[in-house]
């Protein structure tokens, strides 16, 4: 008889079974718009120029070798994150209360940042703290809160399908009614799954409650520079509430704006209210850290750390991602042009009105099907697609794909 | 102490204060707060016998040939940086368990294990205390040898399991103690869960002889425990890959189920590139099933999928044939140059004239040595002598090299005499 017995078979993650499906299939013109990593107009993969140029020199330098990292990670790599994401004059990291935490990439920094909030906010181990994520988030936001042991996840409204928008209404009255110190995930720019953000009115009305009703601030970063193609314009949010004097997380992620995805480089920046505060929670972080993985893996940060570090490398980055952005932001405005040509019914602004790299198409679960089963576009049940998905040479056959859904099935 | 301050700073919005002020300062980690130590210390003879590291005879990192070549070999063909599947590279959790079990092992052909890639020993470690946590029907407890390495109890205790002990090692021979350990072993609950180190034991170097394993297998199964194998020293400790695997091989053979981590980062060096593995033998190709979609749980949560760069170095190496042989070659070496330095150790101890038993320095195995030292004597080596290792008399033999070895012999001899 096993130990192992029970164990019951557990369902697939949904993302990416979509592309195990999608790689099964052998139809000419399948489409895989499921999961988030960008494609080229050719749909290929695409390793940044300055990563290649940077990853050439890391190989070609005999001086370098395999020695662990610190348990909180490559000391240049983690300044160099928060600096991107607070800004080069930033008066948080001037006043020295600003420390970051390399991480398996934005899951990791999450994850970290939850075990400490778990371990060490409104109380210590005080897992009935309710954490809030919007309706809908990434769907690995739920378990990776879940798994750090807090019992009390809750949805916030968020998504408005009736208009195609955000709920703000709901939003900030989530907000209002939300008990004190809880913490809310919020998504810095390019919202996933949805591509919608609060204008910058908007996440003044909602810092406002959220230092009013003593709410934490827990960013999620995944696409700073991936979104507007701006590093600055896509860190608006995260910058507004550190001057507005929170104290906040802000989980960041190198997995897109590098291309880095399996290389796992992310950076959890800590803003404390001061030097004292910090020092001692990265210490608890460093607890946290040596009992999960012990230290971060170096590739990907060497990388990271040696681009942003240097101006040349980091002005060719910056080119890099304004490269990927611009591809995106053309074929939204391909794919709204293409079903307001075909008539397809219902508006569809909110594809260029969304940003970043997802676009929830307002498709149905059974519309959803259709696109998958009978056009072999795959995209998600919830109707979101990835805008790197699309292609000059595959956007007619989607748009038209879309069209034949919208028409035929409801 | 919120409603204390509220009450206090009535106006205040909670900026005033900060969210952290009741959060203690953690206290410092002990390995690595003996290398903070040592970098301060400004004596030209200083040594570090601290953290377990393999250094070449200069006192340097050692970078594998067989890792530079095979990361040439990566570089040319121009990889992409797509996402692996959240149980790793697959031709490298392959390679990963055909190394732990032998290609030819019953278990592999029958595809009754599953192995996923983890964030080296640490990721493999906790990966499966989260597991057991989760799905073992038995008692929490997890079994650790007396001692263990330090970062094992708080791995399973944020796991949610409990920790216990068996006695394993004995300080007046400095080597096994077993009949405490068979003793202990024979107490403790069924479907509880024993750690067992397969070789070279951190910190200790004490290893249980293959007659005295197969007696440990014995009563493990009598008592139906769940044996946990943790393996970071394959090749290291003996210098042979096969010999070193001899006990979880032996374990599988008798009929454990066994969970197995294993680590690279000693064996080939790639400490900071975070890579190993997580093996769970089961009944049958359907069950090995179940438990990988539960291990896909359990991981996506944490770090969604592991790093590309060090699997795919360590697979390179592993399914070329000449960079495998070059591997052996070099494991052998770094194996060969600590059995050295255990004999050079000895000998420059009777030549300063000690008249006390060293033998457990040449018996003990692998990185570490468990000298012997009290804390009284380890606290003057390092003020008198600048030789830095932990409070419990360990020391990596990794940082000892034909260079030193004459000096530490010298300062081990002034404070035993």
């Amino acid at each position: 008889m096993s130990i192992f017995s029970d164990v019951p078979q557990a369902p697939p993650v949904a993302v990416f079974k979509l592309t195990a499906d999608f790689r099964e299939d052998s139809h000419p013109q399948k489409v895989n718009l499921g999961v988030g990593a960008y494609r080229t107009d050719d749909s290929q993969p695409w390793v940044l120029p300055v990563v290649k140029k940077v990853e050439r020199l890391i190989v070609e330098d005999d001086s370098l070798n395999h020695e662990y990292l610190p348990i909180l990670g490559l000391p240049e790599f983690r300044s160099a994150s928060s600096k991107v994401a607070l800004g080069d004059d930033s008066p948080a990291i001037k006043e020295n209360r600003v420390g970051g935490v390399q991480a398996l990439g934005g899951t990791g920094a999450l994850r970290i940042g939850a075990e400490f909030l778990r371990r060490w906010y409104n109380g210590t181990n005080n897992t009935a703290t309710p954490v809030y994520v919007s309706a809908p988030t990434w769907e690995n936001h739920n378990a990776v809160f879940a798994d750090a042991g807090f019992k009390d996840i809750r949805p916030y409204h968020y998504w408005d399908a009736a208009k195609r928008g955000l709920d703000l209404a709901g939003l900030l009255d989530d907000l209002e009614k939300a008990p004190e110190h809880s913490i809310f995930v919020l998504h810095a720019c390019a919202h996933n799954p949805t591509g919608t953000d609060p204008t910058q009115e908007e996440w003044k009305k909602i810092a406002e409650i959220m230092k009013r009703r003593k709410l934490f601030v827990f960013f999620d970063s995944a696409y700073q520079g991936f979104a507007s193609g701006s590093l600055e314009k896509d860190a608006w949010a995260i910058r507004f509430f550190v001057s507005e004097g929170f104290e906040l997380f802000v989980a960041q992620s190198f997995s897109k704006n590098f291309g880095l995805y399996n290389e796992r480089v992310g950076n959890l920046t800590v803003v404390a209210q001061d030097n004292e505060n910090l020092t001692r929670i990265l210490s608890q972080m460093e607890k946290i850290v040596r009992t999960t993985w012990s230290n971060p893996p170096s590739q990907g940060a060497r990388i990271v750390s040696k681009t942003l570090n240097c101006p040349e490398l980091f002005a060719e980055w910056k080119g890099n991602v304004k490269t990927m952005a611009d591809r995106v932001l053309l074929m939204r405005d391909q794919l709204k042009s293409k079903l307001q040509a075909l008539g397809t019914p219902g508006t569809w602004d909110h594809i260029t009105q969304q940003i970043g790299m997802f676009s929830f198409t307002g498709l149905n679960p059974k519309q959803v099907e259709y696109m998958i089963k009978e056009k072999h576009v795959y995209l998600m049940a919830s109707g979101r697609i990835n805008m790197c998905g699309l292609t000059t040479k595959n956007i007619d056959y989607v748009a038209q794909s879309i069209h034949e859904a919208v028409t035929k099935v409801q | 102490h919120e409603d204390l301050r509220s009450s206090m700073f009535p106006d205040l919005v909670g900026m005033h204060y900060s969210w952290w002020g009741g959060v203690q300062m953690g206290p410092p980690d002990p390995i690595l707060g003996v290398t903070e130590a040592f970098k301060r210390d400004t004596n030209p003879k200083k040594m570090n016998l601290g953290v377990g590291a393999y250094r070449d005879d200069q006192g340097k990192p050692f970078v594998l040939s067989c890792v530079r070549k095979a990361e040439a070999l990566i570089a040319a063909k121009q990889l992409d940086k797509e996402y692996l599947p959240i149980g790793g590279l697959g031709e490298f959790t392959k390679a990963c368990a055909q190394l732990a079990l032998g290609a030819d092992n019953e278990v592999l052909k029958s595809g009754r294990s599953i192995t996923v890639q983890t964030i080296s020993g640490t990721g493999s470690l906790r990966i499966g205390a989260n597991f057991l946590s989760r799905f073992h029907g038995g008692p929490r407890d997890v079994y650790l040898p007396k001692p263990s390495w330090g970062n094992h109890t708080p791995i399973f205790r944020d796991a949610g399991m409990q920790l216990k002990a068996y006695r394993y090692y004995d300080p007046s021979t400095c080597g096994f103690d077993f009949k405490g350990a068979l003793d202990d072993i024979s107490k403790i609950p069924e479907q509880s869960v024993i750690l067992l180190h397969a070789c070279a034991h951190n910190p200790t170097g004490v290893d249980p002889k293959p007659e005295q394993w197969k007696e440990i297998a014995d009563l493990v199964k009598k008592r139906n425990l769940l044996v946990f194998f943790d393996m970071a020293y394959q090749g290291f400790a003996s210098g042979d890959i096969d010999r070193d695997a001899w006990s979880v091989r032996y374990f599988i053979e008798q009929g454990h189920n066994i969970v197995l981590s294993q680590s690279f980062a000693k064996n080939m060096g790639l400490y900071g590139e975070r890579v190993g593995g997580f093996t769970v033998v089961c009944n049958d190709a359907d069950e090995a099933k179940r438990v990988e979609s539960q291990l896909k749980i359990l991981i996506r949560p944490i770090y969604s999928n592991p790093p590309m760069n060090g699997a795919r170095i360590a697979t390179t190496i592993l399914n070329t044939p000449d960079l495998r042989s070059l591997w052996l070659e070099e494991v052998h070496g770094m194996a060969n140059r600590i059995i050295k330095m255990r004999e050079q150790l000895v000998a420059g101890l009777k030549k300063e004239g000690s008249t006390h038993n060293w033998q457990h320095v040449i018996d003990q195995i692998g990185m570490f040595c468990f000298t012997g030292l009290k804390p009284e004597q380890v606290e003057r080596l390092t003020k008198e002598f600048s030789v830095y290792m932990t409070k419990d008399g360990r020391i990596s033999m990794a940082g000892v090299s034909s260079g030193n070895v004459g000096y530490l012999a010298h300062g081990i001899h002034a404070v035993t005499k």
